[in-house]
């Protein structure tokens, strides 16, 4: 798919660079900033403070706003449209933004790299381990914690806190990061309890309330007794399972106020280890790595700590497993099938495996269908 | 599909049908009464955002969520009070006002909603009227909230009194004929000016179902749209109080559909089953046109003329 190109203030830059040319030796001129200083531009697909994803990295952002020489400016409520080409390049051209960071999945294909090409002395990182140096323009690039280890965790913990071994998961739309999230929930619990099954709910929005509600009652009445979600404000699956009286584990942030009776624990992002890394080299006025990735075993996801829906023993295999993948253990261990009964991945594959970041399968003993 | 899983579908239908369907029965009810005087008021939206804002920070601030529903009602009364005035000033179109008081509520909403979408606020208590059924399902979805009854009780009454009071013969003059209203002495403005009031005030109560019942939490996207399928609703409706009711039943059933599918093991193409309440509503405006729907529409409505 191609977007647009010509925008208004295209059009009207392409005229002012013309005549400018014509009377300048410079064309046209981007808001003056002094040398090394960095104008960081961080666009949220959703409201800052959603409990969820955007709070997540809204507030490790502020370790960058604490650098000398960094002005962070922010735009929350952007959609993944031409909305976002729209907001970036009007922080760039207006705002005179140097540096780029778009924290939403779909702001990537075509939008980001669309700008990436049209702004080469702009950076651009993007939220995601989508950016591959043989594909896309070399001021763009990602970074991305592999939140599905600690969901690998989640699992394991719920599949001991569980009675029924049916573990229901409310999901946003069927994306590799999503899918590995839900897999590795399922291998975790396989781990412990071979006979586990995790049962998938896809509301195909990043955020609607009422059917997430409808979806975690559903999942409820379907006989699932512990509750975990990959969507933007895991708020309301979280109260939801707490109202019904069954257990629960988080995801993004902490919800554990939120459910005092089933939480269990919870997947987090530590975003703040990335952002203090690239405040660190901002800092140093040295150049971004393209991509920075991890997980368990360079502090870049952790565990929320355990609640009152956590038996001991569940605590104890959690903890194991969370020392496991500090060492790299591996999560996918091959071969395994998807849940139509293709094998679709055929041997152990290290946790930052590209070939996981493509996953387009839900593995055998997940209930649901990405289509 | 077995027994069983037809008996999960159709529960959840008929729990769907009542957790989904008290925000739209009141935006419904609220623009009937409103379009009732002969004014369209398309910002209900924005009155349903706002009041489950305003619910959920009083019942925040004072741990009582029946504080919260007044409140609600309260800032969908003044934001009804501000369309019904400016569009009384002369040459106003109440579409566009209607337009725009959607943005500015939800505009309001948002500002102040801010630091409430953290914090837990005591909740609206359901009735558990299912107590009867040992299926857990079923009691689940017989655990009606209060703010149900009173939007069915709400909609008998509006129905009783258009029909038959004396206030409702003048609402309804008012918003078929403005000349006959006006010879009978009535003063048209003051008549709309309440009604989009009154109007307002219900669906401000309807965003507090959504903050402090189900789904029960305030965050900016609650609504998603639906005070604004609520006043298509009304169209359905045909401007009839106990016709809002199915309408509404029959929509929060619909957006029951895709999850229950998939819970029971039909996932295949749940972006369809996900959109049956908007492709329903396609078929509702398509099936209301060849019912002659203005017929039954009030004559100063101003699509209407």
């Amino acid at each position: 798919m191609t977007t647009r190109n010509f925008s208004r203030r295209g059009m009207l830059k392409a005229g002012a660079a013309g005549l400018a040319a014509a009377a300048l030796p410079m064309g046209w001129a981007r808001p003056a900033r002094a040398a090394g200083e960095v104008v960081l531009g961080a666009v949220y697909v959703g409201p800052r403070d959603d409990f969820g994803w955007n709070q997540g990295h809204a507030v490790a952002m502020e370790i960058l706003k604490t650098v000398p020489g960094v002005t962070v400016i922010e735009e929350e409520n952007v959609a993944e449209t031409d909305a976002v080409s729209k907001s970036m390049e009007s922080m760039i051209n207006l705002d005179g933004a140097n540096l780029i960071l778009g924290t939403s999945f779909g702001y990537f294909d075509p939008f980001m790299i669309d700008l990436a090409t049209k702004y080469p002395d702009v950076q651009f990182r993007h939220a995601a381990p989508l950016w591959s140096a043989d594909k896309h323009p070399m001021n763009l690039g990602g970074y991305f914690s592999y939140l599905n280890q600690a969901h690998y965790v989640n699992g394991v913990a719920a599949g001991l806190s569980s009675a029924t071994g049916k573990i229901g998961f409310v999901a946003a739309k069927p994306i590799p990061t999503v899918l590995s999230n839900i897999n590795s929930v399922l291998l975790g619990a396989r781990s412990v309890n071979p006979a586990a099954t995790v049962q998938v709910i896809f509301t195909g929005e990043w955020s609607m309330p009422v059917r997430e509600a409808e979806a975690a009652n559903a999942l409820v009445d379907a006989g699932c007794d512990v509750l975990t979600c990959h969507v933007d404000g895991p708020k309301v699956v979280i109260e939801t399972a707490e109202g019904r009286g069954i257990k629960s584990c988080g995801h993004n942030t902490s919800q554990a106020a939120l459910a005092p009776k089933g939480f269990i624990t919870g997947a987090e992002y530590k975003w703040a280890t990335i952002y203090a890394l690239y405040a660190d080299l901002l800092g140093k006025g040295e150049p971004l790595p393209n991509v920075v990735i991890g997980g368990y075993d360079n502090d870049m996801v952790g565990n929320t700590a355990y609640g009152a829906g956590a038996t001991p023993e569940a605590i104890a295999a959690a903890d194991a497993a969370i020392a496991g993948l500090k060492a790299k253990k591996p999560i996918y261990v091959g071969p395994l099938k998807d849940n139509a009964g293709n094998v679709v991945l055929d041997k152990t594959f290290d946790n930052y495996d590209p070939v996981l970041d493509g996953m387009g399968f839900l593995l055998e003993g997940v209930i649901g269908s990405i289509t | 599909m077995t027994a069983e899983m037809l008996t999960t579908i159709l529960i959840a239908m008929l729990g769907g049908a009542i957790r989904v369907s008290t925000p739209f029965l009141f935006v419904a009810l609220g623009e009937t009464l409103t379009e009732k005087s002969g004014r369209i008021n398309l910002g209900l939206e924005g009155n349903l955002v706002l009041g489950a804002m305003v619910a959920y920070a009083v019942s925040y601030h004072t741990g009582s969520p029946w504080l919260g529903v007044l409140a609600a009602g309260g800032s969908g009364l003044m934001l009804g009070v501000m369309h019904g005035v400016i569009c009384s000033l002369p040459r106003v179109n109440d579409i566009a006002v209607g337009l725009a008081m959607m943005s500015f509520g939800i505009g309001v909403a948002f500002f102040f909603g801010k630091p409430y979408i953290q914090p837990s606020a005591p909740r609206l208590e359901a009735w558990p009227v299912g107590g009867w059924s040992d299926n857990p399902a079923l009691r689940q979805a017989l655990d009606i909230n209060p703010l149900f009854f009173i939007g069915i009780a709400v909609a008998v009454f509006l129905w009783w009194g258009l029909a038959n009071t004396r206030t409702g013969l003048i609402l309804r003059m008012t918003g078929d004929s403005e000349p006959a209203a006006r010879a009978m002495g009535v003063d048209p403005i003051r008549v709309r000016v309440l009604a989009t009031a009154a109007g307002g005030f219900l669906a401000g109560v309807g965003g507090a179902f959504l903050s402090l019942s189900y789904p029960g939490s305030w965050n900016e996207g609650l609504s998603s749209g639906q005070g604004l399928m609520a006043v298509a609703l009304v169209i359905f409706a045909r401007w009839n109080p106990l016709r809002c009711i199915a309408a509404a039943l029959l929509f929060g059933a619909a957006g029951a559909i895709g999850p229950a599918l998939q819970s029971v093991g039909i996932s295949q193409g749940y972006y369809f089953f996900n959109a049956a309440p908007y492709i329903l509503t396609l078929f509702i405006m398509i099936a209301s046109a060849r019912l002659a729907a203005g017929q039954d529409a009030p004559g100063e409505l101003s699509i209407t003329k």
